[in-house]
């Protein structure tokens, strides 16, 4: 079997993979959803409207630019794959400082305070664990990139950064949802 | 001493390092954030304490696969490192220590897998004996003995209740590693494969469970946990330190399910042989693939429950307790989404080798082949829909009861279509009564028996009688020990001389099977007889003028016979591994590829890729071939 063939055939099964461990990741979402619906209802906790929309629309963004990275490494541009990802990067991290260190700081509730308090910190702790391991994969997938290592043919790895950092992506917006815009308040 | 460099040792090592570290790096945390180390208060010093070893023992976890060496082509992955994909072992080394240390042959860790599986469920079988000598009579004695309060700081009750609880997990667990034992081993064989899809994910989903189980079995030493296997709260948020552990090793568990099962449905998908297309694939692969996709999906659910657990019971955020607004009912349908396909998951691979060995012992085809690939889909499909029936009695809305006893009803429709072929695939066979066939013959009856005792429980009218008693028990165990147990046993004998080039003891083998299969049938019958005349379920004692002492005197001999059915087994399969007669060739004259290979399996499996020119089961049919061994006509040394 020739190199390209073997590789052929492994590019196929990685994908199978990895698509079937974003399913099974989504699960946890929709658990996490489910226990909101649950214990919440049509009531959710009382939170800066302006912040959520300002990282909901770094996240948003960054899923722009994740794109344009994979993109041109399909079309062996290096350097503007190098920016796109650290871009990606930038805007994950400023999610992340926005949710975690901005959001939780100020939030007037803390994890032991009812059930809005188990549901925002469970829903969004989940969450921006899934961003920070998303932002390590950019960073090794950047590093990795910087020193030369992906072509136009053989970039399964930022493939498949960019399919797990879309995923993320998309639960953002369910939960989004769900913690900000959905039900009234509760004050 | 070359053990001391095997995997095992080292990430032992580093598991007992990593948790002081881990303990460590909590505290210092903490002093950080100016948080108190100890209070002059018993319970917040207890909760104190709670966090401080639960870090340390996740951390140990972690350590313990980095120390083991499971992430190391990862990491070089992680720095653009090159990694071989030959996987050929290091001819210096014994051969043991392949089995000991990380290897990513297929065949090494199924039978990691099932050594490991069988560990476990011997350590189950020995919790289940010392609470069963308890139940032999009313009054507790036994468990108060002085010897159990040195050793584990508590006794009676308590321990009754832990004893019960970790003999229901420790089996959870030791059943899971089984059916990865029988899918990692025998879905490559049967497809043609000669590994599987992702070999490195196959080592980490092995190598989660050791560090998974080592903290199961701690919770004996943390105080145990008296919730039951179930862990519901509140009763699971006011439990000792040892639910802690149940909670972490079980996620763990939970994983290695997880990663595996991403690997299985991949293997089966992509790499079958050539000419094998779909309904040309083994039944039992179906199987596998079936209960893979139960669990790469439910598994997530039971993980999250766990893990939301934990975190009200560290951080005190309040999702289940219903004194402060939480609702204890949202665990228990986060906990069945996944434990109710969770015992689909542990019984589909024991059909799928009954299937398997039924034709071979029988000399005819496998009847209704199709119908029985699909049927082992009709369960997985119907099992995400049935939950709810664990919790007739739970509290929730009672308009849920009535779609879920339908749900639970269809149930038996697919397992209907198995024991109609079973029947029909055994009339007018040829039978040969060899061990491996005696027990897949056991699972039919005893499988049968779990079967007819369904319909009780999922009927609400009569589930409100039998619930929590032992009636559940007993149909419980009839499924498990029909649907897992017996194949189990029945598909080591039969893949014994592939394993390992010899056979077992054939008359050991009879021994073990009367042993166990009257032993069982005494305690499940006693066990269903007791929960009919209301017998509690999960109660360490029981009012001597109910009159049940002798029943349970004999239900208590009946659970010795497995056991000791069990230790026989083991002691079979010991010493057969290296006295045992060699098996030369194709030992059962199956049509399956495997046989057509040497004793025991080469390294890489099929050489020479096959093609498959016919159906897997048409035995006794004239002129039928299933696998051409050579198609490219190649030399004959290639067989």
């Amino acid at each position: 079997m020739s190199a390209v063939e073997s590789y052929a055939i492994k590019l196929t099964r990685n994908r199978m993979g990895l698509w079937l461990f974003i399913i099974s990741d989504a699960f946890v979402f929709v658990g996490l959803f489910v226990a909101r619906m649950v214990l919440l209802g049509d009531t959710r906790p009382e939170l800066d409207q302006g912040l959520g929309l300002a990282v909901t629309i770094m996240l948003l963004v960054s899923s722009f630019f994740m794109n344009r990275a994979e993109v041109e490494m399909a079309h062996g541009n290096r350097p503007a794959f190098l920016r796109n990802t650290f871009i990606t990067m930038a805007l994950g991290v400023i999610f992340l400082l926005g949710v975690v260190g901005v959001e939780w700081q100020i939030a007037h509730f803390g994890p032991a305070d009812g059930q809005q308090g188990a549901v925002f910190y469970a829903m969004t702790g989940f969450h921006a664990f899934h961003v920070l391991t998303g932002v390590i994969f950019l960073f090794i997938v950047w590093n990795n990139g910087r020193r030369g290592h992906y072509s136009a043919e053989k970039h399964w790895a930022v493939e498949a950064c960019a399919i797990y950092w879309h995923f993320v992506d998309v639960v953002w917006m369910f939960f989004y949802v769900g913690l900000y815009l959905l039900g009234t308040p509760i004050v | 001493m070359r053990f001391f460099s095997t995997s095992f040792f080292r990430g032992l090592i580093a598991q007992a390092a990593g948790t002081v570290l881990g303990m460590g790096l909590v505290m210092a945390l903490r002093v950080i954030f100016g948080l108190p180390l100890s209070s002059p208060v018993e319970a917040d010093d207890a909760h104190i304490r709670e966090v401080i070893v639960v870090g340390g023992v996740i951390v140990g976890a972690i350590t313990f696969m980095i120390g083991a060496g499971v992430f190391t082509d990862w990491f070089k992955w992680a720095r653009g490192e090159e990694t071989s994909d030959d996987h050929t072992p290091d001819p210096s080394k014994p051969n043991w220590m392949r089995y000991f240390s990380v290897d990513f042959d297929h065949k090494v860790i199924g039978v990691q897998y099932g050594v490991t599986s069988l560990l476990l469920l011997l350590f189950g079988g020995i919790f289940a004996m010392l609470f069963r000598i308890e139940l032999s009579g009313s009054g507790i004695t036994f468990l108060n003995s002085e010897i159990f309060k040195v050793l584990l700081g508590y006794d009676g009750p308590h321990l009754y209740n832990t004893l019960m609880s970790l003999h229901g997990i420790v089996m959870i667990a030791g059943i899971l590693l089984g059916v990865g034992a029988m899918s990692n081993y025998l879905v490559p064989m049967l497809i043609g494969a000669n590994d599987m899809a992702f070999p490195r994910l196959n080592a980490f989903a092995f190598w989660i469970n050791v560090p998974g189980a080592a903290i199961l079995l701690s919770s004996l030493f943390f105080g145990g946990f008296d919730t039951g296997w179930v862990g519901y709260p509140p009763l699971s948020l006011r439990a000792p330190l040892g639910m802690q552990m149940f909670l972490i090793g079980v996620y763990l568990v939970g994983l290695s399910s997880i990663a595996g099962s991403i690997n299985v449905i991949v293997t089966t998908l992509t790499m079958r042989a050539k000419g094998m297309s779909m309904f040309k694939m083994p039944i039992f692969c179906w199987a596998a693939l079936a209960t893979a996709l139960l669990q790469f999906t439910a598994t997530q659910l039971i993980g999250l429950s766990f893990q939301l657990v934990m975190l009200e019971r560290l951080l005190g955020m309040t999702f289940f307790d219903s004194l402060k607004g939480g609702d204890p009912v949202l665990y228990q349908h986060l906990f069945w989404f996944y434990s109710h396909p969770a015992v689909y998951v542990f019984i589909l691979p024991g059909l799928g080798v009954i299937s398997e060995l039924l034709p071979v012992f029988s000399r005819k085809p496998l009847y209704g082949t199709r119908w029985v690939a699909l049927s082992s889909f009709g369960i997985a499909v119907v099992s995400f829909f049935v939950w709810a029936h664990h919790m007739f009695v739970s509290g929730m809305s009672p308009f849920l009861r009535i779609p879920f006893m339908y749900s639970t009803l269809l149930v038996a429709v697919p397992t209907g279509v198995k024991f109609f072929s079973w029947a029909a695939t055994l009339w007018q066979g040829k039978i040969i009564f060899k061990t491996p066939m005696l027990f897949a013959l056991g699972a039919v009856v005893i499988f049968l028996l779990g079967g007819v005792t369904g319909p009780p429980l999922a009927t609400i009218a009569t589930d409100l009688h039998l619930h929590d008693t032992w009636f559940v028990v007993g149909h419980f165990h009839d499924t498990m020990f029909g649907g897992f147990i017996f194949p189990f046993v029945a598909a080591i004998f039969y893949w014994f001389p592939k394993m390992t080039g010899r056979m077992y003891n054939e008359k050991q083998g009879k021994i073990q099977f009367w042993l166990m299969f009257i032993g069982f049938m005494l305690m499940s019958n006693l066990q269903l007889v007791l929960g009919l005349l209301g017998m509690r379920r999960r109660v360490v004692d029981f009012d001597a003028a109910l009159g049940f002492d002798s029943m349970q005197l004999a239900l208590t001999i009946g659970g010795f016979m497995v056991f000791f059915g069990m230790l026989l087994f083991a002691y079979n399969i010991i010493r057969s591994w290296t006295k045992g007669e060699v098996a030369e060739g194709n030992v059962w004259d199956s049509r399956s590829p495997e046989w057509q290979k040497p004793n025991p399996m080469p390294l890489h499996n099929y050489e020479h890729p096959f093609e498959v020119v016919g159906e897997p089961y048409d035995y006794g049919l004239p002129n039928s071939r299933y696998v051409n061994m050579n198609p490219a006509g190649e030399s004959p040394a290639a067989h």
